[in-house]
């Protein structure tokens, strides 16, 4: 994705990672902030496939769009009454929590001008999926199971917190 | 002008406060979780980045956003299954009043 139509399409999905970012922060509905996830996670999937990380894009797309969202949309159905209009949604923090942001988002960005990267000239091969599998249970298999049962101790465990006794 | 790494790690950056400024000031638990996973998709634009432009061959970074995509789900799904458990004992999930064990 080295040519131009790659830049133009980093600036839209940046856009619209932005824009939805900034409304599921601040809109008043939560069931509007979930849709607005939605968007944000579609935006940030089509980022990964411009850096060649197809199968990112592809989980990002399952898990995130698939399972997250519907599970957040879930939890705002079950806890009902929370969400009509009338109801302050944010805290009395505003002020201090948007200095903060601020702050942090120049300290960030200043330090990101200041270092030099050692960046490589080379792209993401085109079999990159193969490679990722074969490392996966190759190099990195003894995090990838452990990370397997992390989830499966989750799952138990968010049946058991949620389970009526 | 030429989109590189930078540009990848600054939309990151902002992606992060963002979910930075979610997190300090929503009051609904589920609009906290949320946020969390805001700032969660901008480390992983990062990583992804990292691997796209510093070590395009090796595989890294995606292999390590495998794994914090891995995370970020098993937490929503404890995080949600707790913010139930609080509505369902509280009648509420805005976190400003579940002030149970404040003093």
């Amino acid at each position: 994705m080295e040519s131009g139509i790659g830049n133009y399409l980093f600036y839209l999905f940046g856009f619209i990672i932005i824009v939805s970012g900034i409304l599921v922060v601040s809109l008043k509905d939560i069931f509007h902030c979930a849709l607005m996830l939605v968007v944000c996670m579609f935006s940030v999937a089509a980022l990964y496939v411009l850096l060649g990380a197809d199968f990112i894009a592809a989980v990002q797309v399952l898990i995130y769009v698939g399972a997250v969202a519907v599970l957040m949309i879930f939890a705002i159905m079950l806890t009902a009454r929370v969400s009509g209009a009338g109801i302050k949604q944010q805290n009395e923090q505003v002020p201090i929590a948007l200095i903060t942001t601020l702050v942090f988002v120049a300290v960030t960005l200043f330090g990101l001008g200041k270092t030099v990267w050692n960046v490589s000239t080379r792209t993401v091969p085109a079999e990159g999926t193969m490679k990722l599998g074969k490392l996966l249970l190759t190099t990195y298999v003894l995090p990838f199971e452990i990370v397997s049962v992390v989830l499966l101790v989750a799952l138990i465990g968010a049946i058991v917190i949620a389970r009526r006794t | 002008m030429h989109v590189g790494l930078i540009h990848y790690l600054s939309l990151a950056a902002i992606l992060f406060a963002i979910g930075f400024f979610g997190v300090l000031t929503r009051r609904n638990a589920v609009g906290i979780l949320m946020s969390i996973e805001l700032m969660f998709n901008a480390v992983n634009i990062n990583l992804v980045a990292f691997n796209r432009f510093v070590t395009p061959t090796d595989f890294t970074g995606q292999v390590f956003s495998i794994f914090t995509i891995v995370i970020a789900a098993a937490e929503v799904t404890v995080g949600l299954a707790i913010v139930l458990l609080i509505y369902r004992n509280f009648r509420d999930v805005f976190v400003d009043n579940i002030n149970l064990m404040k003093w």
